[in-house]
C-alpha cells in the first residue's frame, strides 16, 4: 500500500522536469535578450550586477556547506582574495587576457581555500566554523596591512580597470551586467554539472554520513579538500565579479565578516544543497533593502533615515532567518517548489474538470 | 566451550582453505569496559555466519574491529589472505568487504538510487575535470555504475523508490537501501548488523531470502548480527555466542540450539522475549 503510494509520487517527478527546463530557458532570454534593452543604469548597477556577483558567492559556499555539509565563515575573505588577485594579475601581466586573469584569481582563491580548509580535516561543526573565521580575519588582516597588494594605495582603495574582453569594452552598466551574467552562466553550468556527477554525490554522502562514505570508499579526506577548494574557487570568481563589474574598485573593508553572513544568509534563506536557492537568497537579499527603505520613506516619511534604516534591515533580516530557519528550512527554494505544486495540482484539478 | 572453539578455528594462516574472515585473540576495552575479550573464529568462504548474544555483549564492536572503525587492543584480523593489527576503513571496500550498519546510515539528502550507486565509489576512475566535462570515460563509468544500482534495486524491489530522497522511506525500507548499497559491489564479505531490527515477520522473512539469494547468486560470505532466533536458526550455517566480550560457542544451529551454556546465558532469555514481540 504504501509502496503504490510512493510509486505515485514517483512517477509524477518527471513530469516537471521539461517546465523547468521551459523556465531556466525563459529566464535565460529574459537575462540575455530582455534586461540588457530596458532595464534602466540603477536596475544594473544598483540590482542586477550586484545580484550576479553573491548569487555567485552563495552557489560557491553552497557546495561546501550545503552540499558537502562543512560550515564556514570566511566567504568573503575569499571573495577578497580573488578580487585582489584579479587587480594584480591585470595590474602587472598587462598582456593576459582578463578571462585568463579570472581563472588564475579562482585559482589563487582555490589555493587560499584550500589552505584554510585544512583544520576541517580534525574539526567540525561549531570548532570548523571558528577557524573558518580565522580566514576572515587573516586575509583582511594582510591586505590591510601590506600595500602591495593594492599597489601601496595610500587609502587602500584601488580602483580597478575597465572591463573589455577580447578588445570589446565592456565599461558601459549593460556591459558589466553582460559580463557577470556571462561568468554566473558557465559558473553556473559547471556546477550543475558538478553536484550531478559522482562527486557531487560524493559531497552529500559526506555530509549525511561520513562514516558511511569512508567505508564504502569514499576518499573522505580528498572529497572534504576538494570542497574547499571549488567553492573558494566560485566565490573567488565572484570577488572578482563584486570589484571589477559592481563596485569597480577594491578594498578590505568590503570584504568583512557582515559580507561574510550575508552570503551565509543566502545559503540558509534561498535553500541548502539547492543551485536555485542561492539566486533566490541572493535576489532577497538585495532586493529586500530597496524594498524596506521604499516601504519606510512611504510610511514614515522623513523620520526614516539611514540609520533607521539599516537598524530595521538588520531586524527584519534576522527575523526572516529565523522564521525560515524554523517553518522552512529547506529554504525559498523549497517554498517555491511547493507553491508550484499546489498551483500545478489546482491547474490540472480544474483542467480534468472541465476538459 | 574451548572444544568447540579450537574446532571451529583452524588458524588461517595453516588452514589449506583461506577463510574469508579470521580473527584472531581480539581483545578490546573503552575505559573498564571489557567489549571483546580474546575472541577468535573463523568464516569460511561462501558461508552465513550468525553472531548472536544479549545487547552489550560486543557484537557490533566486533563488526567495527573488521572493518576498521575500532582498533582493537590485541589480536589480528584476517581479510582475504592479508592480516591487520588495524583494518584500513578506507581501503575496506577495495578489499571486497562491505557493510550495514546497527543505525541507519544511509546518505538521506540522496535518492535511493544515488545511495546505491555510491556503493561503488572506490570502483570510480575519472577524476572531477572529466566529469564536469562529460568525457566519454567518465560517462560510460557513471552510466555503468547506475546500471549495475538499477540491478540491485531490482534484486530487492525498491525500483518503484528510486528516486526518492532515502530519508523519507519507512524504516524497513531503508534498511533494504543500506543492503543494496552494501551488495551492489558485490563484495566477496557482507557484514550485516542487526539489519532485520524493526521489521515485521513478512520484512524478515523477505530479507532472509534475499541474504541467502545473495550468498548463493553471488557467492558472498555474510556475517550477520541478529537476535530473532528463529530467523538466525533458519538461515545460518554456523552460529557463534557471545556474551560480556567472550566467545562462549560456535558451532551449527543444532549445535548451538542444544548447548548448555548458550541457553543459560542467551536463549532462555532470547525465546522469552521473542514470545512476547519480535525484537
Ligand atoms: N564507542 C564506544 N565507546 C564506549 N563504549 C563502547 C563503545 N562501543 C561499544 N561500547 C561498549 O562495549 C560493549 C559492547 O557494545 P556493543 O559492541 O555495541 O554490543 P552489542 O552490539 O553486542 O549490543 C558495551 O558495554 C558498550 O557500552
Ligand atoms: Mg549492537
Amino acid at each position: 500500500m504504501t509502496d503504490l503510494a510512493l510509486e505515485k509520487t514517483a512517477a509524477a517527478a518527471p513530469h516537471r522536469a521539461s517546465p523547468a527546463l521551459l523556465g531556466i530557458g525563459a529566464l535565460l532570454i529574459v537575462a540575455y535578450g530582455v534586461l540588457p534593452l530596458v532595464a534602466s543604469e540603477y536596475l544594473f548597477d544598483a540590482i542586477l550586477t550586484p545580484f550576479l556577483a553573491l548569487a555567485l558567492a552563495g552557489l560557491g559556499l553552497n557546495i561546501l556547506t550545503g552540499y558537502a555539509g562543512q560550515v564556514s565563515l570566511g566567504s568573503s575573505a575569499f571573495m577578497a582574495v580573488g578580487a585582489y588577485a584579479a587587480y594584480n594579475l591585470a595590474l602587472r601581466l598587462p598582456g593576459v587576457p582578463f578571462l585568463v586573469d579570472i581563472l588564475l584569481a579562482g585559482l589563487v582563491a582555490a589555493a587560499v581555500g584550500l589552505l584554510f580548509g585544512l583544520p576541517s580535516l580534525r574539526l567540525r561543526g561549531f570548532y570548523l566554523a571558528v577557524s573558518t573565521l580565522a580566514a576572515q580575519f587573516f586575509v583582511q588582516w594582510v591586505f590591510n596591512k601590506v600595500g602591495w597588494f593594492s599597489n601601496n594605495s595610500p587609502s587602500g582603495i584601488v580602483t580597478v580597470p575597465p572591463l573589455s574582453v577580447a578588445g570589446l569594452p565592456l565599461d558601459s552598466s549593460a556591459g558589466r551586467y553582460l559580463f557577470a551574467l556571462g561568468v554566473v552562466t558557465a559558473v553556473t553550468l559547471a556546477v550543475w554539472r558538478l553536484v550531478e556527477s559522482p562527486t557531487g554525490r560524493a559531497l552529500v554522502a559526506l555530509r549525511d554520513h561520513e562514516t558511511a562514505a569512508r567505508v564504502i570508499g569514499i576518499p573522505v579526506l580528498r572529497v572534504k579538500l576538494l570542497a574547499f577548494a571549488v567553492s573558494s574557487f566560485i566565490i573567488g570568481v565572484a570577488g572578482v565579479l563584486w570589484a571589477f563589474a559592481y563596485l569597480r574598485t577594491v578594498e578590505p573593508a568590503g570584504f568583512n565578516l557582515d559580507r561574510s553572513f550575508q552570503i551565509l544568509f543566502i545559503v540558509i534563506i534561498g535553500g541548502l544543497a539547492s543551485l536555485r536557492g542561492a539566486f533566490l537568497g541572493a535576489a532577497l537579499i538585495v532586493v529586500f533593502p530597496l524594498l524596506l527603505s521604499r516601504l519606510g520613506e512611504a510610511l514614515l516619511g522623513g523620520l526614516f533615515d539611514s540609520g533607521v534604516l539599516e537598524m530595521s534591515q538588520r531586524i527584519v533580516l534576522g527575523l526572516l532567518i529565523v522564521t525560515f530557519l524554523i517553518a522552512e528550512p529547506a529554504g525559498l527554494a523549497a517554498l517555491l517548489d511547493r507553491l508550484w505544486n499546489r498551483a500545478w495540482n489546482w491547474i490540472s484539478g480544474r483542467f480534468r474538470r472541465t476538459g | 566451550m574451548p572444544a568447540v572453539l579450537s574446532e571451529a578455528f583452524v588458524s588461517p594462516a595453516a588452514g589449506t582453505v583461506p577463510s574469508a574472515l579470521a580473527v584472531e585473540a581480539l581483545s578490546l576495552s573503552f575505559g573498564g569496559v571489557t567489549a571483546l575479550s580474546d575472541i577468535s573464529f573463523a568464516v569460511a568462504p561462501g558461508e552465513i555466519r550468525a553472531v548472536i548474544g544479549p545487547n552489550g555483549a560486543g557484537k557490533s564492536s566486533l563488526l567495527n574491529v573488521v572493518s576498521g572503525l575500532y582498533q582493537p587492543d590485541r589480536g589480528r584480523v584476517w581479510l582475504g589472505g592479508h592480516s591487520f593489527a588495524a583494518v584500513p576503513t578506507d581501503r575496506l571496500a577495495k578489499l571486497g568487504v562491505s557493510r550495514t550498519f546497527q543505525n541507519l546510515a544511509l546518505f538521506k539528502g540522496l535518492s535511493v538510487l544515488d545511495n546505491v550507486a555510491a556503493g561503488l565509489s572506490h570502483r570510480l576512475r575519472a577524476g572531477l575535470f572529466a566529469q564536469v566535462i562529460g568525457l566519454p570515460a567518465a560517462r560510460r563509468e557513471r552510466a555503468e555504475g547506475y546500471a549495475r544500482a538499477e540491478e540491485l534495486l531490482a534484486f530487492l524491489h525498491l525500483d518503484g523508490v528510486r528516486d526518492r530522497p532515502a530519508g523519507t522511506l519507512p524504516y524497513g525500507m531503508q534498511k533494504r537501501v543500506e543492503l543494496a548499497r552494501a551488495l551492489v559491489a558485490r563484495p566477496r564479505l557482507l557484514l550485516l548488523d542487526e539489519p532485520m531490527a524493526g521489521m515485521t515477520l513478512t520484512e524478515k522473512r523477505d530479507l532472509s531470502g534475499h541474504i541467502r539469494a545473495a550468498r548463493d547468486d553471488l557467492g558472498t560470505t555474510i556475517v550477520l548480527i541478529e537476535h530473532d532466533v528463529g530467523v538466525v536458526m533458519g538461515l545460518s550455517d554456523r552460529i557463534a555466542v557471545l556474551d560480556y566480550g567472550r566467545l562462549i560457542a560456535d558451532g551449527t544451529p543444532d549445535q548451538i540450539r542444544n548447548d548448555p551454556v548458550v541457553i543459560d546465558a542467551y536463549l532462555g532469555v532470547a525465546h522469552d522475549l521473542e514470545a512476547g514481540e519480535g525484537i
